[in-house]
């Protein structure tokens, strides 16, 4: 397990891993199982159903547990889809870390296809971190294609960060929450784009029971020639609040397209959009020249601070 | 000791040119505290922006101790110790207060004491303000004492504050004047403001009134603030009949 200083570059990188995870976890790695371990509270085991992937069941009242289960492509040309699927019981409070590497020195595209299902118990508090990395000097392209779908009990929430800062080449990221009574959904979304990339993102928040409440905190910066899709959506069908939030950095010669849409089937739904896209505002960039920054120090921080 | 000499700058509006200051000198000794006062539009803000190398002067000259810095960038002048407070600050999404006074202090590891230092000699205070962002959720007021403490922290020989009274309330603002007249007494700093109110006006040891592009009158306070008066009185009719009755 984490032989090689690739795989725990790789590791660190994506899920803040330094030597072996404490709790639960599944470290998935060129298709196969690099290390696994279940606790008292959360069991992980292969699917039931013989697809690719893993089943983890998380106890009720399981309360401050980490799961981690980062998956690694080390060799070009490995192309995979996986299933993991994750039964979280009520009144439980648990991270769980998962998020993918890409390390490509072929010629070959690598590429990671996942379908992540949550079933989270009634008011059970879920923190859902995914990380995606991309690096390697190959021509080989690196792809990732995420997957989540969640459904969330009366009370339950879900807080969902993803983050993709360069080094993929192609990703489409669909999402899709079913908030139930007085369930709460906040998902943060942040990405860089550059060179050719072409990255998708497609959100559906559906707010389904009373009292429901979802959050989408969108941004991103367009370099390059690459190319951003948001196509966020909030549907409201009792009485809820739902805000959407996008904005963009677009700089050199990429494209950057947001089509945030709202949708209420209650009188009672309370739905909030905004999206902006803009370049770095030369004011920002003057003011920070005044602190004694170079122009290039401005933009970096500037795009760091957009992105933290 | 900052010189301009003959400092000028025109822009191109339609077939016409537009003197927009027009053949400035003016020595600033150090330590003093000045003060650029005069009507809107007068010119103020682009002479303060010329010092600190936000626009280009069509001609003239800038010697700051000495040195001929007319052709230096922003970054190299604000090196070498000139520092603006903005009048319309810009906001930032994602920098925080603190992120703001630790890159403006060149410090990396400001503490948070410092922070609230420099937070309290503009009427915030630090708890409140430390981890928020710089950006729309801020008011007026606020951003604009924010960019103030971001002068205070960068601490450089000559601070240039541009209309800090703006927006400001009573409180903040006496808690301002203090703080100019601390720096002031402790002779640490040269210190320009741009400014309309006579409280800080009272203060300066040079009030300069800028208008049309041009210097139109230089004095102490007590010569200076009469003739504004008077100025004002006389330029407009209804005013001066109001006065008088
Ligand atoms: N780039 C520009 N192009 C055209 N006009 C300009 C430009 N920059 C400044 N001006 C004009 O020059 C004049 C001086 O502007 P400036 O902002 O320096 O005035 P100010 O004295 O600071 O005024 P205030 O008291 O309102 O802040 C104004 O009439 C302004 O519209
Ligand atoms: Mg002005």
């Amino acid at each position: 397990m984490m032989d090689t200083q690739i795989d725990r570059e790789l590791l660190e990188k994506i899920a803040d891993l330094t030597g072996k995870p404490v709790g639960a976890f599944n470290i998935r790695k060129d298709s196969g199982c690099d290390g696994r371990q279940s606790t008292e509270h959360i069991e992980i085991a292969n699917r039931a159903d013989g697809k690719s992937g893993i089943d983890i069941r998380i106890k009720d009242g399981t309360v401050g547990e980490t799961c981690h289960i980062p998956v690694i492509i080390t060799k070009p040309g490995i192309e995979e889809m996986v299933y993991n699927d994750f039964y979280i019981g009520d009144n439980c409070d648990v991270d769980i870390v998962a998020g993918c590497g890409i390390h490509n020195c072929g010629n070959q595209d690598s590429r990671h296809d996942g379908l992540h299902t949550f079933h989270v118990g009634r008011n059970s508090k879920v923190r859902y971190t995914e990380k995606h990395y991309g690096e390697g000097t190959g021509k080989g392209g690196r792809v990732m294609n995420p997957q989540t779908v969640v459904y969330l009990e009366e009370g339950a929430s879900i807080q969902m960060e993803t983050v993709q800062i360069r080094g993929i080449d192609s990703t489409k990221r669909d999402t899709k929450i079913i908030c139930g009574k007085d369930a709460e959904a906040v998902v943060t979304e942040r990405l860089l784009t550059d060179d050719h990339q072409v990255a998708e993102s497609n959100m559906e928040i559906v707010l389904d029971g009373e009292g429901s409440r979802g959050r989408v905190i969108s941004r991103s910066v367009a370099q390059g020639n690459s190319t951003q899709v948001f196509y966020p959506r909030m549907v409201g069908n009792s009485q809820c609040f739902g805000h959407v939030q996008c904005d963009s950095i677009i700089m050199d010669s990429a494209t950057v397209k947001s089509i945030p849409a709202i949708t209420a089937n209650s009188t009672e739904a309370q739905l909030v959009h905004e999206a902006a896209i803009g370049k770095i505002a030369g004011e920002q960039l003057l003011k920070l020249e005044t602190l004694g920054l170079t122009p290039e120090e401005a933009e970096e921080c500037i795009l760091n601070g957009f992105l933290a | 000791m900052l010189e301009l000499k003959h400092i000028s700058y025109t822009v191109q509006e339609g077939d016409d040119k537009l003197g927009i200051l027009n053949d400035i000198s003016l020595t600033i000794d150090d330590h003093k505290l000045v003060v650029f006062t005069g009507p809107n539009g007068g010119g103020k803000t682009t002479l303060a922006k010329v010092i600190m190398g936000l626009v280009t002067p069509t001609s003239g000259q800038i010697l700051w101790n000495g040195q001929d810095i007319t052709p230096l960038s922003i970054t190299e002048r604000a090196k070498l110790g000139i520092s603006y407070g903005f009048q319309q600050p810009p906001r930032f999404k994602g920098l925080t207060v603190r992120d703001l006074l630790t890159l403006a202090s060149g410090n990396e590891k400001l503490s948070k004491d410092q922070c609230c230092q420099y937070l309290t000699k503009v009427g915030l205070c630090a708890n409140d303000y430390l981890d928020r962002e710089v950006d729309v959720s801020l008011s007026g007021g606020e951003v604009k004492r924010i960019e103030i403490a971001s002068i205070l922290a960068r601490n450089s020989q000559f601070m240039i504050f541009d209309e800090p009274e703006a927006g400001i309330d009573l409180w903040s603002f006496t808690r301002l004047t203090e703080t100019f007249e601390q720096i002031h007494a402790k002779g640490s700093a040269t210190m320009v403001i741009i400014s309309h109110q006579e409280r800080i006006i009272s203060l300066a040891d040079e009030v300069i009134v800028v208008g049309d592009g041009a210097i139109r009158h230089r004095g102490s306070a007590q010569e200076i603030l009469p003739q504004i008066l008077a100025d004002t009185l006389g330029s407009c009719p209804v005013l001066k009949k109001e006065a008088n009755a």
